[in-house]
């Protein structure tokens, strides 16, 4: 594609290679946007509170979301491939309660974790192969993966299971202080190297470039010969791995596992990833991307709690900030398109 | 229609496109008659229907107004999560105005609170319409802010309450009978005639159907996509505010928590169980009714079977899994190979079962 971008524009003065290279990059549009965005919502805050934008805040700001980040990756995989997962939020709180019933029925963090993960993945599996093999429209078959984990969740138990692990603990609780008063824990260390792994994957091997390429049109992607059906059972795999981390991260948050944990998230998850710039119809969008919408979101929580108002107008806030933010990006978008 | 015009045999009824979700719906009510035989019962009362299958005609009256907004919304490729949140909002309206009346059993002021929640929710309908038609904002984002404002809005009106009414008309929408019959059960009833009327008896089906399959093809080719996709909300809109409105009428008050919670889930599923594809372009509205019904019942068969409440979602999962297998074409293709070759003998089936692996292929040309 870039090459035949190049052999457009034979002029070779500046302006035509600004031109070849924003229209070759003009994917990374949203995520620019969405960083954009992200600053402008931190001068703002700066402006209007007076003492916002501290390393305390933004070190908080992953801490908080780190689990919330981990979700977005995997989210962004699917979404790519041009699916959708809603049981993410189920996974993480069937993973969390699991792995939190074995850790206090004394298996050791080893063997545990492990398999909290290991149960995420099975059933991102179990999705996938209704997805793939079966022609189950993906919203409703991750619907199907959401009433099974939060089923799942249920039997496991119904009470909050308080957990005292050191092993757990030391992931939340242990601080790497840097100088300045940032600080940065285990587990949003984990959240970022899930971050880098999953950019590396999608591009630069051989699965990332295929799941764009299921995404931007299935049946070319298989009638180039790529392994669409490997892909699409991957993602799922990739994306329920993700949610079983999660579900780690959130118990470690937490320090304690509870059936209706993750209510919701996936609307959370799926809002950060399209804030992020993917594109819901696939094939369009960057894991760099789902970070800035994760920190966006993070961030328009973190406001509210500044502001101080009650429940209501909680509510009501994310849902207008939300708003503010997919529109701005839409006209950002729009914008650079036309050009 | 034109299947019992043209004779029925096994084979038509078999694939016929409503036969799995009809399946599903008499598999559920045959399961709920072996576990309790009083299920199909039905007794007279004071000239009033009682029984489990009034029950759930009475009971699936707001899932099956929301459902129906929600085929016309799919059929457009889109989505509409903020039908639950809408719910609560028209609810909120309606009882705010009746508490706030000197006469809460006046007809006319009834008549006002309705209206006023209908035009509040209808807003909101078009609000969503316009984020999807003319900002571009894909459908499941657009619909979420609304999904997550709304009961923020709700409260706001209720002023934070639960706000409760006596109010014997009001009450009469979800719990009076006419004519024997549940009132709610008519409402649905009238909802469904006038959505059959609108969409099947003009041409606004198809063109819905044409901006599902291909929005920018349909614009070339003259249809108005905008004002179509805008007024799908808006008509989702209006249907979640009149099942608000049957809400609050049933438990006579205005519970921003907990009115229309995963309704969504519900009417998705409804509609997609329907044979309906969340791709956009094609649904049936026998197809959303049966659906609807179907979910009702499975929603009642947990009640009934006395499944603990911790194991409902893992049933509520196998349901969905089976009912979705059966729909795949892989299945398909299994059962007719397999119904080819144990009904070969008989004489409608003898072109089939000497060729067994092009039935499917046969199918599609005849």
């Amino acid at each position: 594609m870039s090459a035949a971008v190049t052999g457009l524009s034979p002029e070779r003065d500046l302006t035509g290679r600004l031109r070849a290279f924003a229209v070759r990059h003009s994917g990374w549009v949203p995520v620019l946007a969405a960083a954009a965005i992200f600053v402008a919502m931190l001068i703002g805050g700066q402006v209007y509170f007076g003492t916002f934008v501290s390393p305390r805040l933004l070190s908080s700001l992953l801490l908080d979301n780190a689990y919330l980040l981990i979700l977005a990756v995997g989210m962004t995989f699917v979404i790519l491939s041009g699916g959708i997962d809603l049981s993410v939020g189920a996974v993480m709180g069937f993973t969390g309660i699991l792995g939190a019933k074995l850790l206090l029925s004394g298996v050791p963090p080893f063997i545990a974790v492990p398999v909290m993960i290991a149960a995420g993945a099975v059933i991102g599996l179990f999705i996938g192969v209704l997805v793939q093999y079966f022609d189950v429209q993906p919203f409703i078959a991750s619907l199907a993966g959401m009433f099974l984990a939060r089923g799942l969740a249920f039997v496991v138990s119904l009470d909050t299971l308080r957990l005292s692990d050191p092993f757990l603990g030391a992931l939340q609780s242990s601080r790497f202080r840097l100088p300045g008063g940032w600080y940065i824990t285990p587990t949003v260390i984990i959240a970022l190297v899930v971050v880098v792994i999953a950019a590396w994957v999608l591009g630069w091997t051989r699965f990332g470039r295929t799941v764009y390429a299921v995404g931007g049109n299935e049946q070319s992607a298989r009638l180039m010969g790529l392994p669409v059906a490997r892909a699409k059972l991957l993602v799922y795999a990739i994306s329920g791995t993700c949610a079983g981390l999660a579900g780690v991260v959130f118990t470690a948050y937490t320090s304690s596992g509870y059936s209706l944990n993750g209510i919701g998230t996936e609307l959370d998850t799926i809002a950060a990833v399209v804030i992020g710039g993917t594109l819901l119809s696939g094939g369009s969008g960057y894991v760099l991307g789902s970070l800035f919408g994760v920190l966006v979101y993070g961030l328009i929580k973190t406001v509210i709690s500044f502001l101080g108002v009650d429940t209501s107008w909680m509510r009501i806030t994310i849902g207008a900030l939300l708003l503010v933010f997919v529109v701005v990006q839409r006209f950002l978008v729009m914008r650079a398109r036309r050009r | 229609m034109t299947d019992a015009a043209r004779g029925i045999s096994p084979k038509k009824i078999l694939t016929h496109r409503l036969a799995l979700p009809i399946g599903a719906l008499l598999a559920l009510v045959l399961l709920n008659t072996i576990a309790r035989p009083s299920f199909l019962a039905v007794s007279v009362r004071d000239g009033q229907l009682y029984g489990s299958l009034i029950d759930i005609i009475r009971n699936s009256a707001p899932l099956m107004l929301v459902a129906l907004g929600m085929m016309i919304v799919i059929a457009t490729r889109g989505i509409d999560l903020s039908v639950g949140a809408i719910m609560a909002v028209s609810g909120a309206v309606s009882l705010t105005i009746i508490k706030g009346s000197s006469s809460p059993n006046d007809l006319g002021v009834i008549a006002l609170a309705i209206l006023a929640g209908l035009i509040t929710t209808l807003l909101f309908g078009a609000w969503n319409g316009f984020l999807v038609a003319v900002l571009g904002i894909q459908p499941i984002i657009a619909t979420l802010v609304l999904m997550l404002a709304g009961r923020g809005i709700a409260f706001l009106i209720t002023q934070g309450n639960i706000t409760t009414i006596n109010s014997t008309p009001y009450q009469f929408m979800a719990q009076g009978y006419v004519i024997g019959l549940p009132f709610a059960f008519l409402v649905a009833v009238a909802a469904i005639i006038v959505v059959v009327l609108v969409e099947r008896r003009t041409a606004l089906g198809m063109l819905t159907e044409a901006v599902g399959i291909n929005p920018t093809a349909s614009r070339i080719a003259g249809v108005r996509a905008r004002g179509i996709i805008w007024g799908a909300y808006a008509a989702s809109g209006l249907l979640a505010g009149m099942a608000g409105v049957l809400y609050t009428s049933n438990i006579m008050a205005a519970d921003a928590n907990n009115a229309g919670v995963n309704i969504e889930v519900d009417a998705i599923l409804a509609v997609v169980l329907g044979g309906a594809s969340l791709m956009g372009g094609r649904f049936t509205i026998a197809g959303t009714v049966i659906g609807v019904y179907t979910i009702q019942t499975l929603t009642s068969t947990i009640t009934f079977l006395g499944v603990p409440p911790a194991v409902t979602p893992v049933f509520k999962a196998a349901v969905i899994v089976i009912v979705c297998l059966a729909q795949s074409t892989r299945m398909r293709a299994w059962f007719r190979g397999w119904t080819s070759r144990s009904a070969g003998s008989g004489p409608t089936r003898r072109e089939s079962a000497e060729t067994p692996a092009l039935v499917g292929a046969g199918e599609g040309k005849a």
